[in-house]
């Protein structure tokens, strides 16, 4: 009897507990298990996504993909982007969160403002910013915000055609990437600034700690879970970049300067009608990204072990 | 148990919920006729043409908008893989696509009722305006021969010129070839006007431009033979149509910024009169009208390169609409969009968006400023009207590498090279698939 007793309260237990779950299994299931089989199935196959039917091909996708340089290149152009992100973007977050974190005046508004870009919609950031950056001209002046202030700025030399210019293009997306995107990091920093027990930081003055040093031992290590989800985010968020790149240089881009990952897909999928070959490299991205986030995972683990 | 019980009754409402809204959604108005469409500029007088035909007929035909094209593309796509097209449906896709809906089973044949009482219907449209929509005997798509769509206007692409622009660089008149554009452009660049406009960031206005000056290069059959893979890009002729976009770059007469240029930017730079060409569809008619009601300009057909073929222009059916062929209300969809082509709505049509109507007997009644347009419709084809199409990745590295020239990257010759490697990787590509297939046979 205390045997069973326990063993059929365990199995009401489960079935209650299973019972509560199986919608969000569900959920689960038919929204992100079964579709991502389905990618994987067709990234086996042939199919222009209509008729004929797809065609299993094995992994000859797959072959494919490895050797296309344009895909290749895509994720060097993504990369790119990515770096910036995780250096100037998370910087200036950082520095901006700090400075919000102290009993600055007006400190609230600040935080109101910094947050506006993140709520902008993308294709709204890009089209402001590609009127900021236009290179034309009417009647002998600049259309673009920036080149005219530029040239009535006594600086004419420095105006350029800057998202008409392969060394210019990528970079001033990518400035305007991370303008758009500061505004997450901003608010994850400073939130994790306000959880630190201010207790250490007087700890740390009465023993003759200066700021660098305080910053150094005390906000860094303690803040380096919050940076770890930073970064993952931002690897993210800027492989996966398209809507402003869309908005800024348009679906054509600039020959293969501006080329990301999720136009080649959207391109293998809706321009060559090659689905099979667009859920393969929708495969590869997205192993790519896991290794990516899984990368700064360790590190943080590293960090907190350190 | 009773937590046991109240979260089996939720769970079973939930999906009582979903299978009652599924079977509401199968049974949504079995009377009603559903459009899709993506012609933002023509949405609100599509909507009040499904609103007088309720009043004439009683048929509710439910218009509905999905812009722009590439969202509407994948949003057809989509219905089109789940088998949920709607009655109606703009078609916006490539002649093949349209083909794999028709095999797949998803387009009614129309050809039965153009026929009808001695194909009144049909002779009522522009033969040209049809083209797009018909396939013929033993076509290339294994298609059975019909006709499978109704073309609400038609449209053709041509170069379009600023006549107060030219007459401040000393020009009463548009140039004749290619060589006095090229001359034209200089001496506008000269006195700071920019020359030629177009929406070249996007890829099918390179294509066009590009196609228009191979027909006139080396003629209909050569072009043909090259997509058929007989003839290489790195044809002396194909270079020569790669240099058309150099000598425009050389000429300094391009405008700022036009390989990353959408159209809709193009057409507003041409209707301020930020550049002196522009290269646009029938449709800126009412565009640049909307911009600048007092633009003066003139229309022309590309200046051609030499007169030894004949400089041929994209254009016919602009936008047509399919009638899904699982409808339950086929015979009403077909009588909507008979309605629509009859003279009174195809006049209406044009007055209001100013295009160019596929009806020939509402012509007089389109505003004078588009009869420039209807005059070339003679030297119009499309590539939904060739025997052979391009595939896709060659034409997407067709145009990425006229950016290059444009860019000073690459010469022509580089390019054509890159474009036939990449059309040989395509033809071997082909080749293997249609190998495993006989095999599997």
């Amino acid at each position: 009897m205390t045997d069973s007793f326990p063993k059929k309260l365990v199995f009401k237990d489960s079935l209650k507990n299973f019972l509560f779950a199986f919608p969000a299994i569900a959920i689960f299931c038919i929204f992100y298990i079964v579709p991502f089989i389905e990618v994987f199935r067709l990234s086996l196959m042939e199919w222009n996504g209509t008729f004929p039917p797809p065609e299993f091909i094995g992994a000859d996708n797959f072959i494919e993909q490895a050797q296309d340089k344009l895909w290749w290149g895509s994720m060097v152009n993504a990369g790119f982007i990515t770096i910036i992100a995780l250096t100037f973007q998370n910087i200036l977050a950082f520095a901006l969160a700090l400075a919000c974190d102290r009993e600055i005046k007006a400190r609230r508004f600040y935080r109101v403002v910094f947050f506006i870009p993140p709520v902008l919609s993308e294709i709204v950031v890009g089209i402001i910013w590609q009127w900021i950056l236009y290179s034309g001209m009417q009647g002998g002046e600049h259309i673009g915000l920036l080149n005219y202030l530029l040239a009535k700025t006594g600086l004419p030399h420095l105006v350029h055609n800057w998202l008409s210019d392969p060394k210019t293009a990528l970079a001033c997306i990518s400035i305007v990437h991370c303008w758009k995107g500061f505004g997450w990091g901003f608010v994850l920093f400073l939130a994790g600034l306000q959880t630190i027990d201010k207790q250490l930081y007087e700890a740390a003055k009465v023993d003759g700690a200066g700021g660098w040093n305080v910053f150094r031992h005390i906000t860094v290590p303690m803040m380096a879970p919050i940076i770890v989800v930073v970064m993952i985010l931002t690897v993210l968020g800027s492989m996966q970049i398209f809507i402003v790149m869309i908005a800024m240089v348009g679906q054509g881009g600039l020959a293969d300067y501006t080329s990301v990952p999720v136009l080649q897909i959207l391109f293998s999928m809706n321009g060559a009608k090659r689905f099979g070959y667009a859920c393969s490299q929708s495969i590869i991205f997205g192993l790519i990204l896991i290794c990516v986030s899984a990368f700064f995972k360790i590190i943080s683990n590293r960090v907190k072990q350190a | 148990m009773n937590k046991i019980s109240a979260g089996i009754i939720v769970f079973c409402l939930f999906i009582g919920l979903i299978i009652l809204n599924k079977d509401k959604v199968k049974e949504k108005s079995p009377d009603k006729v559903i459009l899709w469409h993506w012609l933002t500029d023509r949405d609100k007088v599509l909507q009040e043409l499904a609103r007088k035909y309720k009043e004439q007929t009683g048929v509710d035909v439910v218009v509905e908008l999905y812009a722009p094209a590439d969202s509407y593309v994948r949003k057809v796509t989509a219905a089109a893989q789940a088998k949920m097209l709607p009655d109606i449906y703009g078609n916006v896709d490539t002649k093949e696509t349209f083909a794999n809906y028709i095999r797949s089973g998803q387009v009614a044949d129309l050809t039965s009722y153009f026929q009808a009482d001695n194909q009144a219907w049909e002779a009522s449209l522009f033969p040209k305006a049809l083209e797009g929509n018909r396939f013929y005997e033993d076509n290339i798509y294994g298609v059975k021969p019909g006709i499978y769509g109704v073309p609400i206007d038609v449209t053709n692409m041509q170069l379009l010129y600023n006549k107060k622009l030219l007459a401040k660089a000393g020009f009463q008149n548009p140039p004749k070839d290619f060589a006095e554009f090229i001359g034209m452009l200089k001496a506008l660049k000269r006195i700071g006007i920019p020359g030629f406009v177009s929406g070249w960031g996007e890829l099918w206005l390179v294509d066009c431009f590009s196609s228009n000056y191979a027909f006139n290069i080396m003629g209909e059959a050569k072009v043909m033979a090259t997509l058929k893979g007989d003839v290489p890009y790195t044809d002396p002729d194909w270079v020569k149509v790669f240099m058309v976009f150099k000598e425009m770059k050389d000429s300094g007469g391009l405008a700022e910024g036009i390989i990353t240029k959408p159209n809709k930017y193009a057409e507003q730079d041409f209707a301020l009169e930020r550049a002196a060409f522009a290269f646009n569809g029938s449709w800126c008619v009412n565009v640049y009208y909307k911009m600048n009601p007092r633009l003066s300009y003139g229309v022309m057909l590309p200046p051609p390169v030499n007169d030894k073929f004949p400089m041929m222009i994209w254009g016919n059916g602009g936008s047509s609409f399919s009638v899904n062929y699982r409808s339950k209300v086929k015979e009403r969809a077909v009588d909507f969009l008979k309605w629509m082509t009859a003279k009174e709505q195809q006049a209406l049509l044009a007055k209001e968006t100013m295009n160019l109507p596929s009806n020939r007997e509402a012509v007089a009644d389109i505003p004078s400023v588009l009869s420039d347009f209807t005059m070339a419709m003679d030297a119009t084809t499309h590539p939904t009207v060739w025997k052979y199409n391009e595939n896709p990745i060659v034409v997407e590295r067709f145009y990425k590498g006229v950016q290059s020239i444009i860019l000073g990257d690459k010469t022509p010759e580089t390019v054509a090279q890159e474009v036939q490697e990449e059309k040989q990787k395509q033809i071997e590509r082909e080749k293997r698939i249609n190998n495993r297939k006989n095999r599997a046979k």
